[in-house]
């Protein structure tokens, strides 16, 4: 069986996911770029000033159900059987499903009025990570490549861009688009840390250095007369993984005290948040974390007593966590979907894709504390109020972190917004 | 009485509510039942012409309902944790008693044998027992590991038998609350790792009136849970030693699920299907491993009860329907 979540729907995103690949290698996408930019922001980036913020996200796979989180609509006919529960804030309510993360509500700051119009997951997926809708003609980075690239420093001696999924895997992603693949995330199976990252006992410290030694001077020699960003890439890719494997204690969870353990709880999502915490500390610029699977076309409610109710305690503790040690003010974390789920209640108690009127939740950084932006009707089947969309999100996670988002890279000698033109922060949640 | 054939089975009336049905219950006289809703309301039913009276006292959906012996009481555990006792005969009901019960779920009420007892359990994982009279609360105690989904009293008045999410069905001595034995009903229980999802249970609990027998109703082969990919299952224990003796499986019905079983008498015993293939109801006996009669419904179906004596079968359906069916020609 494979270990990486599968939906419901039998959806093609893992399909797609090797045809982003191929279409996404290197910084050859750069060239297939153009036709998808209509128009150029004034500003350009020169040298990129670093800044000692970082971004988390909780991509919670296959559609949270709003109406069970972050919206909740209690005693009407979309409501389903949970009640909502009062906040730390006064006034915000939210799902009884996340008790913990109510008594964190004053870090919080609702975005109740999403609106993608995109039902399909690998597309809102792809919406809700890069800023922008997918066109054949143009592929962009994630929210992570852009966050390695404008806020990383590699002197911490670890990538910028982590993700970590449930279960097996680990490699590299291929999210980075014409940043190219420097900006590639390092996938964590679970709460394990990179694969082959130990080096094996049976080799000798002194045979290691010798080997990287040789290697590094036919690399030389071949880069003095073949140099290219592809090679620097791979050169690139070689010396990281050195210096990761020489911090490799940064993702042992059982370097921390016992108690922080207990306190994230006894779940793979709880070691990975703390994880996620460890990795900040030591200057990784973007972790991104996936909680699985909440694809559920059949028996929501039962689902997500589980599955939220494992999130609820890691995530809050994770937040209240950062904030005490005075981490939250320079991160923000993120939980967002590829689209929420259907008020509608469809017959085997489920709720399906619903993209038209759901929430994403932002803490941390420059986002406005404690508070909920935008609004839905009473049955929570349109936004009435505070309408914004992927577009609009990715911007302000950028701002989010003193990024300004209406710049652009130089990529080849083309500029490249690195946000949709056509979006804007949503500057009422931004301090 | 009523000479049954359920293969004869009918549906005679419909009534519809205002918001899609959850549960469904007769009562003992048979001249009403009692509905659940979406909407968090219940809705009692009056057999003889549909008239329709709403209770409204809970904050959440209703699972959980049970008559008391006399039939003049209705005890109601929503997913809030309240148990409603409810005046059921006067012209408009009246909650006679509300009791903060459970943290979370209450999935199932029964009423004891000799109707001194109510048992109430859920997610909270603890079984409870109260007077039925008073609401006292006379024992309570952590009894699994995970979500308690159903509960039923052997007819000696001896015992309980509770079931949970993982299938583990647990028979407990009244008495003293001790543990006599578990019984493994583990194939309701479909974990799936691909989607990180825990699905199945114990969904209904029956015994038969001779006690012989007991029934385990759900679901399995869950291999695409949250896409509502799994078939109907009804398991068969013997009383006497706990062994399983059927597995009744119900081919050709894809994305089914056994909401609720009822022994219609020692011979047979019923199901109530859900899910993707609409609403079926299954019977059963003890020499067939499939079952000998299925009647399709009009809607899909979500539970089921059954007044042996008139012969009738309720459905809550997802259409908004209370259908009464007769099990005779």
């Amino acid at each position: 069986m494979s270990n990486r979540a599968r939906y419901a729907c039998g959806s093609m995103d893992h399909a797609l996911s090797r045809r982003r690949f191929l279409g996404a290698s290197g910084l050859l996408g750069a060239s297939g770029l153009l036709g998808g930019v209509a128009s150029l922001p004034s500003k350009v980036a020169g040298a990129i000033p670093k800044n000692d913020y970082r971004v988390v996200v909780f991509n919670m796979h296959g559609g949270l159900s709003q109406l069970e989180s972050w919206d909740p609509k209690p005693s009407t006919n979309t409501g389903g059987p949970f009640r909502a529960i009062a906040t730390s804030v006064p006034g915000i309510h939210i799902s009884e499903l996340l008790p913990k993360t109510a008594k964190q509500m004053h870090h919080l700051c609702l975005l109740r009025g999403v609106n993608t119009a995109e039902d399909d997951h690998g597309k809102g997926a792809y919406m809700m990570l890069t800023g922008r809708r997918q066109t054949p003609a143009a592929e962009y980075p994630q929210v992570g490549s852009v966050a390695a690239k404008m806020l990383h420093d590699d002197q911490t001696g670890l990538p910028g861009h982590i993700i970590i999924t449930p279960g097996g895997g680990g490699g590299r992603g291929n999210e980075a688009a014409y940043l190219g693949p420097k900006f590639n995330s390092i996938h964590l199976g679970g709460d394990k840390p990179p694969q082959n990252s130990n080096k094996p006992d049976a080799i000798a410290q002194e045979a290691e250095d010798r080997r990287h030694l040789l290697r590094r001077k036919i690399n030389e020699q071949y880069l003095s007369q073949r140099r290219s960003a592809i090679t620097d890439a791979y050169t690139h890719s070689y010396e990281q993984a050195l210096k990761l494997m020489e911090r490799r204690e940064v993702f042992d969870v059982s370097k921390e005290p016992q108690a922080a353990q207990d306190k994230y709880g006894n779940s793979e999502l709880g070691r990975q948040c703390l994880v996620a915490r460890r990795l900040l500390e030591n200057g990784v610029s973007f972790v991104q974390i996936t909680h699985s699977n909440y694809d559920t076309h059949n028996d929501n409610f039962n689902f997500h007593i589980e599955q939220v109710g494992e999130f609820d305690l890691a995530y809050a503790t994770f937040i209240e966590d950062l904030a005490e040690r005075g981490m939250l003010e320079k991160t923000l974390v993120v939980v967002l979907s590829e689209f929420g789920r259907t008020p509608h209640i469809n017959l085997y108690y489920g709720r399906d894709h619903w993209s038209k009127a759901w929430s994403v939740a932002m803490a941390g950084a420059k986002v406005v504390p404690g508070a909920a932006f935008g609004q839905t009707n009473k049955e929570g089947t349109e936004v009435v109020d505070g309408q914004v969309d992927h577009g609009d999100i990715f911007h302000t996670i950028l701002r989010g972190v003193g990024v300004d988002s209406s710049q652009s890279l130089i990529v080849d000698g083309r500029e490249l917004p690195i946000a949709d033109p056509a979006a804007e922060p949503i500057w009422k949640v931004l301090v | 009485m009523i000479e049954l054939d359920v293969t004869k089975s009918h549906v005679l009336h419909q009534w519809k509510a205002d918001s899609a049905l959850i549960a469904c219950r007769f009562s003992p006289t048979g001249d009403h039942c009692v509905s659940t809703s979406q909407d968090n309301r219940l809705q009692r039913w009056n057999i003889a012409d549909g008239q329709k009276v709403v209770l409204e006292g809970h904050e959440s959906w209703v699972h959980a309902l049970t008559f008391n012996k006399t039939g003049d009481q209705l005890v109601s555990g929503g997913c809030e944790g309240r148990l409603i006792w409810w005046s059921i005969l006067e012209a408009q009901p009246k909650a006679i008693r509300t009791v903060e019960a459970h943290a979370g779920w209450i999935r199932g009420v029964e009423i004891s044998p000799d109707g001194a007892m109510l048992v109430s359990v859920g997610n909270d994982q603890v079984i409870r027992l109260w007077k039925a009279d008073t609401g006292e609360k006379l024992h309570e105690w952590p009894a699994h590991e995970r979500h308690i989904y159903s509960a039923a009293f052997h007819p000696d008045g001896q015992h309980l038998l509770t079931g949970d999410l993982l299938g583990k069905i647990c028979v407990w001595k009244l008495s003293d609350r001790t543990l006599v034995r578990t019984l493994d009903a583990a194939t309701l229980y479909s974990p799936n790792k691909g989607q990180n999802a825990e699905f199945g249970g114990v969904r209904s609990l029956a015994i038969s009136p001779n006690g012989n027998e007991i029934y385990a109703a759900g679901t399995h082969k869950g291999s695409n849970p949250f896409g509502a990919v799994h078939e109907p299952l009804l398991l068969r224990f013997t009383w006497a030693d706990g062994a399983l003796t059927k597995s009744h499986v119900c081919d050709g019905i894809p994305g089914g699920l056994l909401y609720r079983t009822v022994a219609l008498n020692d011979a047979t015993v019923t199901a109530v299907s859900g899910g993707s293939s609409g609403g079926i109801l299954l019977f059963f006996n003890a020499t067939q491993e499939k079952e000998f009669h299925r009647a399709g419904l009009p809607s899909l179906a979500r539970d089921m009860d059954i007044h042996a004596a008139k012969g009738l079968v309720a459905t809550a359906h997802f259409d908004q329907h209370l259908r009464i069916s007769a099990l005779f020609a």
